[in-house]
């Protein structure tokens, strides 16, 4: 029995050995513009109605938006509206959403997708003709502004799209699409110089 | 490109955003197992495909993700105007002669 209980624990422990994300580390630099891939975070996808808003927003630590194409940060951990009745939640600082969404009873619904998205920067002067080589939306400051958050597409690929600050983004993308968007995004960075 | 209005995002959006999804208002039958073949036929197949004005469902699928209905003219292609999923058809069109 004892045996059986110390091999189930090494087992448990070769299971949570190192995570490989994709393209740990991969970066890129160009005159103006740097594009990065970004440590892991852990990332919800959240459904609700209005009613169960106030409830999560509470147990969340940050208020949910309810405007289109907006976001909101508290202590490293960000809010996107993505439509109506969804959000995505990004938390950079270790804190596990989904554990906070579990004490909720009011209805919702909470996916962790940790591991499904890879994030990337781009930074720099250059950020947003880099962004803009692929993605169709208007990037300028005044249509989306710093704190905007969309889904759009990048070339072929959905993402997710966040202004950090006026010179920075943060691109959300589906891991297994990640080494398409990072390499148009890495053609793009060389391209916004000239 | 053109630029399509989601009445979820209130604004305009790129085309290359958005998906068609058929003809809109076309309701389905409370008893459709009590529907004759040939109405069944007319609901499921027969649309109008019409030169000029035409509403449609349209879907904001790499965007908000939701489906709504739009008012386009198929000459043109201009979008005459859209709106929520759910709501009435508009008897009255922005700019339409008559």
């Amino acid at each position: 029995m004892a045996k059986g209980a110390a091999k189930t624990k090494a087992v448990a422990a070769s299971a949570s050995v190192e995570r490989r994300p994709a393209l740990a580390g991969r970066t890129l630099s160009a005159p103006g513009v740097k594009v990065e891939m970004l440590p892991p975070a852990e990332r919800i996808s959240l459904r609700a109605p209005q009613a169960s808003l106030a409830a999560l927003s509470n147990a969340l630590g940050v208020t949910l938006p309810v405007k289109p194409k907006t976001s909101a940060t508290k202590d490293g951990r960000t809010a996107l509206w993505l439509g109506p009745d969804e959000w995505l939640i990004i938390d950079e600082a270790g804190n596990d959403p989904l554990a906070d969404c579990a004490k909720v009873t009011a209805l919702h619904s909470a996916v962790g997708i940790s591991h499904r998205n890879v994030g990337i920067s781009v930074a720099g002067p250059a950020a947003a003709v880099t962004v803009g080589s692929g993605c169709p939306q208007d990037l300028s400051l005044e249509a989306f502004p710093v704190g905007a958050a969309s889904r759009t597409i990048l070339g072929k690929s959905e993402i997710v799209l966040l202004r950090t600050a006026a010179d920075s983004f943060r691109v959300e993308c589906w891991r297994s699409f990640s080494d398409y968007v990072f390499t148009l995004l890495s053609e793009a960075a060389s391209d916004a110089a000239n | 490109m053109l630029l399509i209005r989601c009445p979820y995002c209130e604004e305009e959006r790129p085309e290359l955003e958005f998906r068609n999804a058929g003809e809109a208002h076309i309701a389905r039958s409370t008893n459709i197992a009590g529907e004759s073949d040939d109405d069944f036929e007319k609901f499921f197949f027969i649309r109008a495909n019409p030169k000029g004005v035409i509403y449609e469902r349209w879907r904001h699928i790499h965007g908000c993700a939701r489906f709504f209905n739009a008012v386009r003219d198929t000459v043109t292609d201009k979008f005459i105007l859209t709106y929520k999923a759910g709501e009435p058809k508009p008897a009255k069109l922005p700019g339409a002669a008559k």
